[in-house]
């Protein structure tokens, strides 16, 4: 950096100091999130859900110089996929099932924990797992295992209320970082395999009194209920698990939403099933349902539209427009017009069979695969619920996906019993002997290699739908994206390796073992005058710096 | 580098197809994947008929005095019949005979996985199986087999007396079912698992190294050569690196009779590690 760089960054510093330093996270610093980017104040980065950050300390010349700084090591041994928040130089971390741990962001040492006991009903169909905590002024809120949500004084970890959404014991679950909008917190329910009745709710802040609910299954007499058959909407999941994005300009929150149930035998729910595997846009007020499009209708491969709905303010066709980025676990990237929910363009980024292409609406020409037949892609899909990325400074859309991963489908007839799994078939490889995978492998050899599926980070250019550049990965690809200003990406993988590559390249640029699977965003922050990046791998959180 | 069938690399393979002959049987038979692994994700049923006569020699011996030889003792319960009294799913039939049932005489079960997808494949299909079409192999018999005529031991270990070129296979009757041992006997080819894949790597000042696959990743590969060096190599470095997919194993399904290869199975199955 030349001294006129180093000048503007020291001023850039400066003017950040008596506007944050130590002060409560109002509703107005989460709206502007970007304008401090030394903090990361939303599970996403900002309510645009971008997973960019505007630091550029950390640059592609001396990202080689990066060094680990602290290490937090989780007491869990289950699967690490919390996404730290970092205010003021303090970090708040989960780890599993419901702690919350508060951190000096600078060394990792704690400042304290508060331990949360979930219920040993709850059954969340895929680990014990949380994604982490929103806060507002001084309180921190965390959504639990059991289907509570939590309210901690984040400055000593006292519970200040808790309340309890929905039965664990059938199969209600909340693994997500609540959304804050305004004075609300906002959060989903899990259970897609376990029949629930999905929903998206809003509390008061203050109080955790519960200020609206939508349900993303339309009851008797609502529209889109005609999408069900008879009684088949009482079971038909359209669960919610991961955070949705805020539009303040057109006052919208958006969520995605899971598959429908039982989750392979669409025979005992014909329809189209409103609203599972959809993008839902509500007014945070009222939870009113403004708009929605549904990627998958009638969804028979489990694929959930349980992504991060990236927004962004971009030109489309020569004109700016409010748009909506979505990489979808059916193996297709869309463009949506936030405003409208009017589908824009859509194109597969991985390998797909179910379906030849989109109309003119977005709904997919569908292409089902014979009885036994393999389908592109898989259940875990060509990506899941990893957190992408979007770059203003580039204009790619970043995603995680997995390459040629197929599964074979079967649905047999499933009878509803409360509590209990309610997926009404089955998925397997077809790779003989293999064994489906389900998200995390058990051991850290890769027993099947380049056999069922190889990972990616594919930089999409959102206009054409078409990859940019694309850097290939040996395991198939579980992590989130973070994007700098710098033009740096930071990405992980199964295989452990923390990776920096050049964001408008894809070239390698840094790469560490942290030797277990990265199945979380990174994230970055400054401290100091120090940039930070933080990662969880395997059960530990590691945070990097450039050497001294 | 490239990662081809490797037919263009044939010849350059035909040493090491001798010394990996054997090799490749437990390359098949060690990595092919858990006997029983559910994830906790349901599951389409599916029954093999190696795993239904391993599961018959077993219920033989452990179920019958209760349940009887045709599983109907027992009242409210029929296995022909596939009558149950909590069982819905499989995992919950192998919940209740590893848990047992409290406050009966149904004790639990420690079981390995391979000896419950045998059971359970048994108790799922008992209405139609014939036991007199059963081939019941005799573990000492394949022994012999396994020291002599079919030259396994020439390659593979057992509890650390033998070659490491292939895996040792003193606990392949705990890892894999009866199916898959059967089915890689029969198929070694089509039952190799990726990871244990023949490797030939070049490095850049020309040293060659060929070895089973152990572990791979995007930038390095591990693997045991052929004079049982563990070796790591980052691909970066290499200016050749090949995986093969065909196998130097024999098949087994002329070269033995029926009883033969029984008998090979149930040594197998009777290998069960050190305890």
């Amino acid at each position: 950096m030349n001294y006129l760089g180093r000048a503007s960054w020291l001023l850039f510093l400066v003017s950040l100091v008596p506007s944050s330093l130590c002060a409560q996270v109002t509703s107005e610093r989460l709206l502007h999130a970007n304008d401090e980017p030394q903090n990361w104040l939303t599970y996403s980065g900002s309510y645009a859900s971008q997973r960019y950050s505007a630091l550029q300390q950390i640059s592609a010349t001396n990202v080689k110089n990066l060094e680990l700084k602290w290490v937090f090591q989780a007491q869990s041994l289950q699967k690490f996929e919390s996404t730290p928040l970092v205010v003021d130089g303090v970090m708040y971390l989960t780890q599993s099932p419901n702690d919350v741990v508060a951190l000096d962001a600078k060394s990792g040492r704690v400042f304290w924990l508060y331990h949360y006991a979930p219920s040993p009903a709850a059954r969340p169909c895929c680990g014990i797992v949380n994604r982490g905590v929103a806060i507002l002024g001084d309180t921190l809120f965390m959504a639990t295992v059991d289907a509570h949500l939590v309210a901690i004084d984040a400055k000593n970890g006292h519970a200040l209320w808790n309340v309890k959404l929905a039965e664990a014991a059938a199969g209600y679950a909340m693994t997500m970082a609540p959304l804050v909008v305004k004075d609300k917190v906002i959060v989903g329910v899990a259970g897609g395999e376990f029949g629930v009745r999905g929903f998206i709710a809003a509390f008061e802040a203050s109080t955790g009194k519960e200020a609206w609910r939508f349900d993303t299954i339309p009851k008797p007499g609502e529209p889109g209920h005609e999408s069900w058959r008879d009684r088949d909407w009482e079971h038909g999941s359209a669960a919610v698990w991961v955070t949705g994005s805020y539009d303040p300009d057109l006052n919208l929150t958006y969520w995605g939403t899971g598959n429908p149930g039982p989750d392979w035998n669409p025979e005992q729910r014909p329809g189209d099933n409103l609203y599972s595997d959809s993008a839902v846009a509500l007014d945070p007020d009222t939870g009113k349902l403004k708009w929605y499009f549904q990627f998958t209708p009638g969804d028979p491969y489990d694929y959930d539209s349980v992504q991060i709905p990236v927004l962004a303010n971009a030109d489309w066709n020569g004109s700016p427009r409010k748009l909506m980025f979505w990489g979808n676990r059916n193996g297709f990237f869309y463009v949506l017009d936030r405003a409208t929910g009017k589908f824009l363009a859509g194109r597969p980024f991985v390998k797909v069979n179910w379906a030849s292409g989109l109309d003119a609406n977005g709904r997919p020409i569908l292409t089902p695969q014979p009885p036994g037949a393999p389908t592109f892609p898989g259940i875990q899909g060509g990506t899941n619920w990893y957190s992408p990325s979007y770059s203003p400074r580039t204009g790619l859309f970043y995603l995680s996906t997995w390459e040629n991963y197929a599964t074979i489908f079967s649905g047999v007839n499933a009878d509803y019993h409360e509590g209990q799994r309610y997926t009404g078939g089955a998925n397997t490889s077809p790779i003989p002997g293999a064994d489906n995978p389900v998200g995390q492998r058990q051991g850290p050899v890769n027993t099947y290699t380049e056999e069922l599926a190889r990972g990616a980070v594919v930089a999409l250019n959102p206009e054409t739908g078409k990859p940019a550049w694309k850097f290939d990965m040996h395991d198939v690809n579980t992590s989130g994206i973070l994007t700098t200003a710098s033009d740096l990406l930071f990405v992980g993988g199964r295989e452990g390796y923390f990776q920096s590559l050049d964001a408008k390249t894809g070239t390698l640029l840094w790469k560490q073992n942290l030797g277990g699977e990265i199945i979380a965003g990174p994230i970055s922050y400054l401290v100091d005058g120090k940039q930070y990046v933080s990662i969880a791998s395997g059960n530990g959180l590691f945070t990097f710096a450039l050497r001294e | 580098m490239t990662e081809a069938e490797g037919l263009s690399v044939k010849l350059r393979w035909l040493f090491l197809r001798a010394s990996l002959q054997c090799a490749a049987f437990c390359t098949v038979l060690a990595l092919c994947g858990p006997a029983a692994n559910s994830q906790g994700q349901d599951r389409a049923p599916q029954y093999f008929q190696s795993d239904i006569q391993y599961g018959a020699q077993i219920f033989t011996s452990q179920c019958t005095s209760c349940h009887g030889e045709n599983g109907d003792l027992i009242p409210g319960v029929n296995f022909r019949a596939g009558q149950f009294k909590r069982v819905i799913s499989d995992n919950d039939l192998r919940a209740t005979i590893t848990t047992g049932v409290p406050g009966t005489a149904m004790q639990p079960f420690t079981f390995g996985a391979s000896e419950l997808t045998g059971i359970v494949s048994y108790l799922r299909n008992m209405g139609s199986f014939n036991a007199r079409g059963m081939m019941m192999g005799n573990a000492s018999r394949g022994h012999a087999l396994f020291e002599g005529a079919g030259n396994c031991a020439g390659c593979h270990a057992v509890n650390g007396k033998g070659p490491r070129v292939a895996p040792d296979l003193g606990d392949i009757g705990a890892l894999r079912t009866a199916e898959l041992i059967h089915r890689t006997l029969i198929d070694p080819a089509g039952s190799m698992l990726p990871a244990n894949r023949p490797v030939h790597a070049v490095t850049r000042d020309g040293k060659t190294i060929n070895g089973r696959r152990l572990n791979e990743d995007t930038y390095t590969v591990q693997l045991i050569d052929e004079q049982e060096h563990l070796v790591s190599l980052t691909k970066a470095d290499l200016r050749e690196y090949t995986v093969l997919k065909s196998t130097s194993m024999p098949s087994y399904k002329d070269k033995f009779s029926a009883q033969e290869l029984a008998d090979l199975e149930a040594y197998l199955l009777s290998l069960r590690g050190v305890k």
